[in-house]
């Protein structure tokens, strides 16, 4: 047997070889989820496609700013694992985590007004795509150098601990941040300070254009477990509830005191590192194998109709209900102005709140004067909340 | 009441801010059970347990990240750095996320990194580093940078209730050789403030840190042979630069020297001077001049350093060339 995996699907683990061989063990659903938890699962995935796919097109008509980067393959590993948290738990996503960052109660017109970079957006236009957070709903935005995540969810985990709070973190890495210091470093700081932390490995097979055997010589991500002495667990990322159900375990055993967990979640990325990316470097055929034999949402669909007993009508009231929301957070997103220049003067500091323009350029004021949250922050509403649970 | 050195004053700091603020805890390398590599430390770990006092993995960047992620949740963690040259370990973690967390994301990153800096102490090119332009020049980041022990207390205990991430340098030279009787109760010193260390009429000298004590030194030994006035500036905080500090002193002697430990190039004398010759060029004499340590890896051997940094010598050399200017 092959040790060292090339590309995705062809490595020398069970579940790769699952995927190869299309015989997904069929997970049972967790004995905690309810029917109506179950299509609550479908409906966070398919208002995480559905998103992305607007995204797509106003990309294409040039209304967003930046990047565009896609989670097309990885839905079920972001939604099932943040759906596995309870809501004072705090989780930091990473670039294809648009999912976690749903369930965790942001909002479509956020996401939307935050890509087309706009004033009113999460972080008033001071930064892209789904880079933000909100610590009162429980989730930390990233910074684009990987892997410094884990050391800052160790110290949010430890405040827990110093606190005596029963909440638990979880932070997501990719295959190519555990290759950072920092990944190393905080991963190693939570173990040994016991920290209620769950860390994901998102091994979806490329780190850009990097493929995994070329990013570590180690067969699998989750064998890194035993050298920070730690539990560790790999599961099919691609199963949603397969995801939820290891997600669950290690955090309710992070909730219990049992400190940090390592999950490798086995998926593959679809689309390239952002939608610039042609993917040259990809084997031909791999991308189609994926999504023929192995999408996660077509593979739930097909449990949810199966072996639970829904109709395909409840799957299509949930499309036509996700279509009609991004739609509202579309028309509303694009009716959003962009920042007032001097609004980027202010709140670097707590203290002075505001600097001034250089000489050269005119004097006036900021519209913002406080870099406070904004009041009335996106769309959240404790109702939103609710729903999340 | 009696004298207390430098490092006696950043350790009462410590003990008062941990006890006023439940919030507040160390953590770095050695601190606890051993009291720190120079026990600054020292007594921290018995008076307020391993929960607050906390021994860490060697990892500057795991160190600073928790305590960024600590700091969000309301905590108000104070780092160790065992050895301030270890920062540039955090570079990324401090630049990259701690600096740029409230401008992008409103994340609260109250939190200080402290640790022994600067040479003439024979440590060699990893235990004598003056890193301080580099985060000077990070929008985010607040430097201090005391001189004295009255300072090292008051900016230590202000830098620990600030709502942003201080950078807090100690001087180890400093540490153990000034003592000063600290002002009684809560002796808090604003960051941003300079402090005039000595009055004077003919020339300024512009400061901060151990050179504070050489400016001094050499402001006397001109003024008995030469009869000049030396105004010494001790900075105090070098991030936010106090701007009218700075500027008043030139307009009152006219004439300004820029004395750092740091290496030249880069250093934070290139800024000052770009700021008098922005603000105050109209009232000066002579042209602003500096005096720093040579643009070179700091050497071991006591004839290589003394050549390398700045001494009382090079302060009265300079201070001469400017009143004959």
């Amino acid at each position: 047997m092959a040790r060292r995996s090339r590309g995705l699907g062809s490595g020398g683990t069970d579940i790769a070889k699952a995927v190869r061989s299309r015989q997904f063990p069929a997970s049972a659903p967790h004995p905690g989820l309810s029917s109506a938890q179950l299509l609550e699962l479908y409906y966070w995935m398919r208002l995480t496609r559905t998103l992305e796919e607007r995204l797509v097109a106003l990309y294409r008509q040039t209304k967003v700013v930046g990047g565009l980067f896609r989670s097309l393959g990885q839905e079920a590993d972001s939604v099932g694992s943040a759906y596995a948290l309870e809501r004072g738990d705090v989780l930091s996503p990473l670039i294809r985590n648009l999912g976690s960052m749903l369930v965790k109660g942001a909002t479509p017109v956020e996401i939307l007004r935050q890509y087309m970079a706009k004033g009113d957006s999460p972080t008033r236009g001071r930064e892209l795509n789904i880079h933000f957070g909100d610590t009162e709903r429980g989730f930390i935005g990233q910074i684009s150098p990987l892997g410094d995540m884990v050391p800052v969810m160790a110290g949010v985990t430890l405040s827990f601990k110093m606190r005596r709070e029963r909440r638990v973190g979880l932070v997501y890495v990719g295959d190519g941040a555990t290759s950072t210091g920092a990944f190393h470093e905080g991963i190693n700081f939570a173990a040994v300070q016991r920290c209620p932390l769950v860390v994901i490995v998102e091994n979806n097979g490329y780190a850009y254009s990097t493929p995994t055997a070329r990013q570590t010589a180690a067969a699998r991500f989750v064998d890194k477990a035993i050298g920070y002495g730690i539990p560790g667990e790999q599961a099919d990322g691609n199963d949603v509830l397969a995801v939820y159900d290891v997600t669950r375990r290690a955090v309710d055993g992070a909730r219990n005191g049992e400190g940090v967990t390592l999950i490798e979640l086995m998926t593959y990325r679809r689309k390239g590192h952002a939608e610039h990316d042609n993917q040259s470097y990809v084997p031909e055929g791999e991308i189609e194998r994926w999504e023929r034999e192995n999408d996660p949402i077509g593979r739930y669909v097909a449990r949810l109709t199966g072996d639970f007993g829904f109709s395909p009508g409840d799957v299509t009231a949930i499309d036509e209900r996700v279509r009609d929301e991004v739609d509202v957070a579309t028309d509303l997103a694009e009716r959003s102005a962009p920042p007032q220049p001097l609004d980027a003067l202010v709140g670097v500091y707590a203290d002075p709140p505001a600097d001034k323009p250089l000489w050269y350029r005119p004097t006036g004021e900021a519209a913002v004067v406080s870099h406070e949250r904004p009041e009335g922050w996106g769309t959240y509403s404790a109702s939103a909340a609710e729903r999340a649970r | 009441m009696s004298e207390v050195t430098y490092l006696e004053a950043i350790r009462e700091a410590l003990f008062e801010e941990m006890d006023r603020d439940p919030n507040v805890f160390c953590l770095g390398e050695d601190i606890g059970r051993y009291g720190g590599a120079f026990k600054v430390t020292d007594g921290l770990l018995e008076r307020f347990g391993e929960q607050r006092v906390i021994d860490t993995p060697i990892s500057e960047t795991g160190i600073v990240g928790a305590a960024a992620g600590a700091a969000h949740m309301g905590m108000r963690p104070v780092v160790e750095m065992q050895f301030i040259d270890f920062i540039a370990n955090a570079y990324d973690m401090l630049t990259n996320y701690v600096a740029t967390a409230r401008y992008r994301a409103f994340l609260p990153c109250p939190m200080v990194v402290r640790g022994p800096s600067g040479g003439y102490v024979r440590g060699g090119p990893f235990h004598s580093q003056n890193p301080e332009a580099g985060f000077v020049h990070t929008p985010g980041l607040k430097v201090v940078y005391p001189a004295t022990a009255e300072d090292a207390k008051g900016l230590l205990k202000a830098a620990i209730r600030d709502d942003d991430c201080v950078l807090f340098f100690e001087h180890k030279y400093l540490y153990r050789r000034i003592k000063a009787e600290l002002p009684p109760g809560d002796h808090v010193v604003p960051i941003g403030k300079a402090r005039v260390a000595r009055e004077g009429r003919d020339v300024s000298v512009i400061t901060y840190a151990a050179t504070v004590w050489k400016a001094l030194e050499a402001a006397e030994q001109v003024e008995r042979e030469d009869g000049l006035s030396v105004e010494v500036v001790d900075l105090r905080t070098l991030s936010p630069l106090d701007d009218d500090a700075i500027q008043a002193t030139v307009r009152k002697t006219n004439r300004a020297l820029i004395v750092h430990e740091d290496t030249r190039t880069g250093g934070l004398a290139g800024e000052i001077t770009a700021r008098i010759n922005e603000q105050s060029f109209a009232w000066l004499d002579a042209p602003v001049l500096r005096v720093t340590a040579h643009d070179v890896p700091l050497p071991y051997a006591p004839s290589l350093e003394d050549f390398v940094l700045p001494q009382t010598g090079d302060i009265v050399h300079a201070l001469r060339t400017l009143a004959a200017y």
